[in-house]
């Protein structure tokens, strides 16, 4: 089973969730954590042993020799990576998604594609998790390859947990596709309703099965209750706002281990999520 | 020769726009026939990313062989310095007075990006 952690807003605990829920698993989970600008899942871990793979995408090289400068390359291209006046193309590998399009297009055979590194994808582990992260280099702008490359480390026979980037644009949708349910994360503030509704449309529109995690519970007002109540959309777990949970945050350490009296709705989260993932295949 | 203004409006005293990229409109005045027509850029403005290189792409084809703006980034001037159209920059109010200020000597040309990318 692989599951998605996500939130339309911002710091509202989608990292907190992820490694909580791993450690919770008791047995051998991964825990891929796509949130490839600022991925901090291994704050709370302190993992050991690392690997370290160089993530690079292709992006094209004009042959000058052989261009007739037909810009056919120019046309086909979607993000202006690469730009033709009938002479040699000009090429923006920053802009480029590295799809090969261009390449593939060029009657002439003049475009052949280079590597170009966006970032690295890291491997260690502590205790029953299994961390891969995704980290861009400084500068890149392409996150969903290097995403794509951290799932493409994901062991299919383990169970896995996604820790999401926020919002609801491309890095996000690359982290959620194919996965078999979204945990959407929020705060019970009108931000964080505001965000939830953003979300449950873009999940919606993936068609995958989901439901909310209210962090900081109690701490704002029963919006976000009432609006997961209107749209059928069940509540998953809620960590109450309590100041010994925002300490052991602030020490680098899992809620589960420093207030045991917390592992139970972990464990519940876990089952939850069974029984709805199960439901949602009989349907 | 042909200059492009950037601009929000449809003739010679519309507001002039000091984006480039993402500029509403382009007003291509014709310098030897002193006539103009004024050309949609929706499409750039509501791009993703790209839209100053689509943007240079765009008054190349138009034939330009100036542009008159307020601010162009890197990839903007290198598709216009590949393209070979002069880039003058101008906080002008409107579009006569930028090209009034061009006829009369007074716009530097740019000889390289004024401002990073992305910069609005």
């Amino acid at each position: 089973m692989v599951i998605a952690v996500a939130s339309g807003k911002g710091g509202t605990g989608k990292t907190t969730v992820s490694v909580n829920l791993a450690k919770a698993f008791g047995s051998a989970v991964q825990l891929l954590d796509c949130d490839v600008e600022e991925p901090n899942a291994h704050i709370f871990l302190n993992p050991s042993v690392s690997s370290e793979k160089v993530v690079n995408i292709l992006v094209p090289e004009v042959d000058e020799t052989r261009c007739d400068g037909c810009g056919e390359c120019s046309r086909f291209c979607e993000y202006s990576a690469i730009v033709s006046f009938g002479s040699k193309p000009l090429v923006f590998p920053e802009m480029c998604h590295g799809c090969g399009g261009c390449a593939r297009v060029c009657p002439k055979n003049a475009i052949h594609e280079v590597q170009k590194r966006i970032g690295v994808v890291k491997s260690s582990e502590a205790g029953n998790i299994v961390l891969i992260e995704g980290v861009l280099d400084v500068g890149v702008a392409m996150a969903p390859p290097l995403i794509r490359a951290v799932k493409s480390s994901l062991n299919k026979n383990l169970p896995a947990i996604l820790d999401a980037p926020p919002g609801t644009s491309c890095p996000v949708i690359a982290t959620l596709r194919d996965v078999d349910f979204v945990v959407l994360v929020t705060e019970p503030t009108p931000f964080g309703l505001n965000d939830l509704r953003l979300a449950v449309d873009m999940v919606r529109q993936l068609g995958i099965p989901f439901g909310v995690v209210i962090n900081r519970s109690g701490a704002g007002d029963d919006r976000v209750h009432a609006y997961c109540y209107e749209e059928q959309i069940p509540l998953l777990m809620e960590i109450p706002d309590d100041r010994k949970i925002a300490e052991a945050y602030s020490r680098g350490s899992l809620i589960i281990e420093a207030l045991p009296e917390y592992r139970g709705i972990f464990k519940g989260l876990i089952n939850k999520i069974s029984e709805l993932k199960e439901q949602a295949l009989s349907k | 020769m042909k200059i492009a203004f950037t601009t929000s409006g449809d003739d010679l005293n519309a507001p002039f726009d000091s984006r480039f990229g993402r500029s509403p409109k382009f007003l291509i005045y014709d310098l030897d026939k002193n006539s103009f027509e004024v050309f949609d850029n929706q499409q750039n403005l509501n791009a993703a990313q790209g839209a100053g290189i689509q943007s240079a792409e765009t008054i190349a084809r138009l034939g330009a062989g100036a542009l008159i703006t307020g601010h162009c980034g890197p990839n903007a001037f290198k598709v216009l310095n590949a393209a070979g159209i002069m880039i003058f920059n101008t906080k002008a109010s409107t579009v006569a007075d930028a090209l009034e200020s061009y006829k009369s000597g007074k716009l530097q040309q740019l000889d390289n990006a004024d401002v990073e990318g992305h910069w609005a």
